[in-house]
């Protein structure tokens, strides 16, 4: 059984100007140990699917899935109170800014602390140790003298692993991690990463790593998620992935990166992500996708198969040609 | 090839940090002696840490700040320490494009409005229908429509928007654009737009382009030369395919070690650097990199090492350490 | 490179533009329900005020001297004659009323705007200019902040001698180093940015920097201040009135009426109940919209 399972997710924003659907009936699996990639560029719903699968969405969306289950719970019918117990211990999460996710009025280990004392029945004495082992994991020199350290007289890489180190205070069995270095130099960006990885490997935990750099995505996880517009585009191995995209969205942006170019003058893609104001009706990648035809201006796609990495195409490319059209391509 | 349009020799910026309550005042250097010449159609790329110093540098090369020592020599004429001129024509010869699409232009302004501006203030002699011509052309030379031009920027995506910032920068006919982290705010699919775009007005009006980044596979297309800038100091400079493909500095391979490539079955060991960059109030004595380099030596922390090499006015390579790593294995990296 | 030419085909979008600024701007204020109804009210407000002459059945201050301290209409011994009843020297409490709008409408604008242009005109200066002056400016407006603000009002009428006009310069005085707080709160936090630095590239003298570029970004905060400050400036300009430092009567200005009317407290309700009354409303209808004004033009409150 999966770890994680949620099936047909979608996300409605209420907006001064009427219904914006952030995220549109996006499935995720995770299984136990699994280290997932959802890859896509802002506007893509990456984030909001997990902040709506946390319960950590503002008012003013309506989350509706047909399935929603971690580890056997169905997370639509629990409480409130039922869900708290299961988010921040079971699942847990750290985001994309180190500096303004701590917060400033308390020390490093009073917050790693407290989400002990929520959810364990440790100690006092035993939470001390628990912190400073914990701090040892992450990687921070010099632990006992950390924890009484304040969010502002740490680094940003330091942060970071702080806010790590509070994210596996409960030994959660999914760990999602939010653009975790976007805001990190590269070098820092690299030890984190293999602090990530480390962790996931020596826990077994879970963990769905968003982010928008495919650098990232190659050199970090084993499957990958590609979102667009709200609607998961492909899903495949990671090699297959970067080898033989599906997905013709996935296969431009693999053409337009820098490293990838073969002259100097870069593949595009043409326009931008459709807004709430221009969501075409057929498929959302047809206005700007080299191969689009009138039955993609028209016509919703359906995913393909798992051989065609469930790509959401009516023509999915097999080695960079579409398949599937009547007329040649 | 063509004399340089900008020469910059051993700029400083300095800082003078108050101290708090019973602390002492601190000199921050950001800018610690870089020296480098601009050519027209090329571009020099600076790549470096946050806080190397990079922001900095593109403060003093636009004239923003003077330099607290050294000097730049800009189409001729001299910026030292006590600062430019309100020379009209000096300052049209460098312009500047941002990293933040957000914050760059006003939000109250029209698209047309912000790119008339620099003609409005710069250019008195030219009348309401030649600058509203003169806007319209950059507009579409960018890839705007025309009825963009009324509207405000609000209305506009992040990559429209840096389309915008690059016109207005090229509205008063530089010579010089520095381009501060010019597509790290956008998304892939648009930020191969933008590059392509500026790679394109590069060749047609013949720009220098100091093009300074934190991301190498963007610097590596499009770069000619690099400076690789360390707490201030540049530590490696060359023509981009010796950066690239043979870096002799420690760091410069650690960078390029570090950078994520978008290939899975090359997933190499990675040069671990440890700890982060130090503050630039406290820099280490002898070589700023050594508190972090694997082949540091005695000499490293005492004596701080110069750039040798070749003459990177001339295009050549030189890299300040006293125990570079060497040149056949880098080839194998 | 064309960047949404390919987009505009599809005919299934049915809205096809974002939404102005303007429009953006009415559909949060109207959600906050207090702010509408605020707005409605003080709109009839300024109707009143300014149709006075049309509205009211007598001159504000004609004396009738057969009918002293008239109840109203609906009490015993009252008339249609005067709605609201009279007061002791026999004048029409409604037109009096009436007409009191129109000070306090007066009073509200002439000291919003002395206190707005100055506060914003020091608030900018703080914020552009060097250490010194800005210290100087700020510390100013701490020592004018540090007292109660009716009572260093009261000081300066005294100084200046009561009279309304003076009553205004002085809660002006008192008002102001509001704006200049926040005017120099919205001008650091706007001159960091980016456009600034290009519109100084670009060429751009200080004070276009200051006034021409920076300003109108500061706006929003700075204009529900003033519109808050309104409904202070009536209440502090009722405050002096009463204590008698304000108007002087016999113009009908709702606080002096009110003082005037002291002594009648016990025999005829009616002559202090309905100015206070007309204070109460104006004065809440306005920080109803001021707080709708707030949650619309300041994005940080926004929600969703």
């Amino acid at each position: 059984m999966s770890l994680l399972e949620i099936r047909n997710l979608s996300v409605d924003f209420a907006t001064s100007s009427g219904q914006f659907r952030a995220v549109d009936g996006v499935d995720v699996t995770v299984d136990e140990g699994d280290l997932l990639a959802i890859v896509g560029e802002s506007g893509s719903g990456k984030s909001v699917s997990m902040l709506a699968l946390m319960g950590l969405l503002p008012w003013t969306a309506t989350v509706t899935a047909d399935k929603m289950e971690f580890d056997g719970h169905d997370l639509r019918r629990l409480s409130g109170r039922a869900r708290r117990r299961i988010i921040g211990r079971d699942i847990s999460m750290i985001f994309q800014e180190p500096m303004s996710s701590l917060n400033p009025a308390f020390t490093v280990g009073w917050q790693i602390k407290e989400s002990l004392r929520k959810h364990t029945s440790l100690s006092r004495s035993q939470r001390q140790d628990r912190a400073v082992e914990l701090m040892r994991q992450v990687g921070i020199p010099a632990p006992e003298k950390r924890l009484s350290a304040y969010p502002h007289q740490l680094s940003g890489g330091m942060s970071q692993r702080a806010m790590i180190a509070i994210a596996l205070a409960c030994r959660p069995k999914l760990l999602i991690a939010d653009e975790p270095t976007t805001a990190l130099d590269v070098t820092i960006q690299a030890q984190i990463l293999e602090l990530l990885t480390g962790l996931q490997e020596d826990t077994g935990m879970a963990m769905v790593l968003i982010t928008h750099d495919m650098g990232v995505v190659a050199e970090t996880v084993e499957r990958v998620q590609v979102q667009y517009a709200g609607q998961r585009v492909e899903l495949q191995e990671v090699q297959g992935l970067f080898d033989d995209p599906h997905h013709p969205y996935t296969a431009a942006l693999l053409a337009a990166l820098p490293e990838r170019a073969t002259e100097r003058k870069l593949p595009t893609i043409p326009g931008v992500v459709p807004g709430q104001f221009d969501r075409p009706a057929g498929c959302l990648f047809s206005p700007r996708c080299q191969f689009a035809d009138a039955r993609c201006k028209a016509e919703r796609p359906v995913p393909a198969g798992p051989a065609m990495g469930h790509a959401l195409c009516h023509y999915p490319l097999s080695h960079g040609h579409p398949t599937g059209k009547e007329t040649a391509a | 090839m063509s004399a340089p349009v900008l020469t910059a020799s051993n700029l400083k910026r300095h800082y003078e940090v108050k101290g708090g309550f019973m602390q002492p005042a601190a000199t921050l250097r950001a800018l610690d002696g870089a020296s480098f010449t601009l050519t027209p159609g090329k571009t020099l790329a600076v790549v470096g840490e946050s806080g190397s110093g990079k922001s900095t540098l593109a403060r003093v090369v636009t004239m923003i700040e003077p330099p607290t020592e050294g000097e730049l020599v800009i189409g001729g004429k001299k910026i030292g320490p006590e600062g430019a001129s309100r020379d009209r024509d000096l300052r049209a010869m460098v312009q500047i494009v941002f990293q933040d699409p957000y914050g760059s232009l006003n939000p109250r302004q029209t698209i047309g409005q912000t790119l008339m501006e620099p003609l409005l203030l710069n250019r008195p002699e030219i009348d309401r229908k030649e600058r509203d011509r003169r806007a319209r052309d950059m507009l579409s030379m960018v890839g705007l429509r025309p009825e963009h031009f009324d509207r405000y920027p609000h209305m506009f995506s992040g990559g429209q928007r840096q389309r915008v910032a690059v016109a207005r920068a090229l509205m008063l006919e530089p010579k010089i654009l520095v381009l501060d982290e010019p597509v790290s705010a956008l998304d892939l699919s648009i930020q191969s737009q933008v590059l392509n775009l500026l790679m394109d007005i590069q060749e047609r009006m013949d720009l220098a382009y100091l093009f300074i980044s934190h991301d190498l596979s963007v610097v590596r297309h499009i770069a000619d030369e690099v400076m690789v800038i360390y707490l201030g100091e540049p530590v490696e400079m060359g023509p981009k395919d010796v950066i690239f493909d043979a870096p002799r500095h420690p760091y410069t391979k650690a960078l390029m070690s570090a950078t994520p490539m978008a290939d899975p079955s090359d997933r190499k060991e990675r040069i671990k650097l440890e700890g982060e960059l130090p503050s630039p109030m406290a820099k280490p004595e002898g070589c700023p990199f050594n508190p972090r380099c694997w082949r540091r030596q005695e000499i490293c922390l005492s004596v701080e090492p110069e750039l040798q090499g070749g003459n990177p006015a001339g295009g050549g390579h030189c890299f300040a350490c006293h125990n570079p790593v060497p040149e056949d294995e880098t080839a194998a990296a | 490179m064309t960047d949404t030419a390919s987009q505009s085909a599809s005919p299934a979008t049915t809205p096809t533009a974002p939404p102005s600024r303007l429009r953006e701007f009415w559909s949060s204020f109207k959600e906050n329900r207090g702010a509408v109804v605020g707005l409605f009210v003080f709109l009839a407000f300024l109707l009143v005020a300014a149709l006075a002459p049309i509205l009211a059945p007598y001159a504000p201050d004609a004396q009738y001297r057969d009918a002293l301290l008239v109840p109203p209409f609906w009490q015993d011994g009252g008339s249609t004659r005067f709605l609201l009843g009279t007061d002791a020297l026999g004048r029409d409490l409604l037109s009096r009323l009436i007409y009191g709008a129109r000070f306090s409408f007066f009073i509200g604008v002439l000291v919003v705007t002395i206190a707005t242009t100055c506060g914003v005109l020091l608030g900018v200066i703080a914020g552009f200019a060097p250490r010194i002056i800005d210290t100087l400016i700020m510390r100013l407006m701490d020592i004018v902040l540090s007292f109660p603000s009716l009572l260093l009002a009261l000081v300066l009428v005294a100084i200046l001698g009561p009279s309304l006009l003076n009553a205004m310069i002085a809660i002006a005085v008192v008002l102001q180093p509001h704006f200049v707080r926040l005017t120099r709160a919205a001008v650091l936090s706007e001159r960091s940015k980016d456009y600034v630095t290009a519109a100084r590239i670009a060429g751009g003298r200080p004070l276009r920097i200051m006034f021409k570029t920076v300003l109108p970004n500061c706006l929003a905060p700075i204009i529900v201040q003033a519109a808050l400050s309104f409904s202070t400036a009536v209440l502090d300009t009722a405050a002096l009135g009463f204590l008698g430092m304000g108007a002087q009567p016999p113009t009908p200005e709702w606080g002096t009426m009110l003082a005037e009317a002291r002594e009648f407290i016990l025999r005829a309700w009616w002559v202090v109940t309905f100015p206070g009354l007309c204070i109460l409303i104006t004065v809440l209808a306005i920080n109803l919209m001021g707080d709708g004004l707030r949650d619309a033009l300041d994005p940080k409150l926004k929600r969703s």
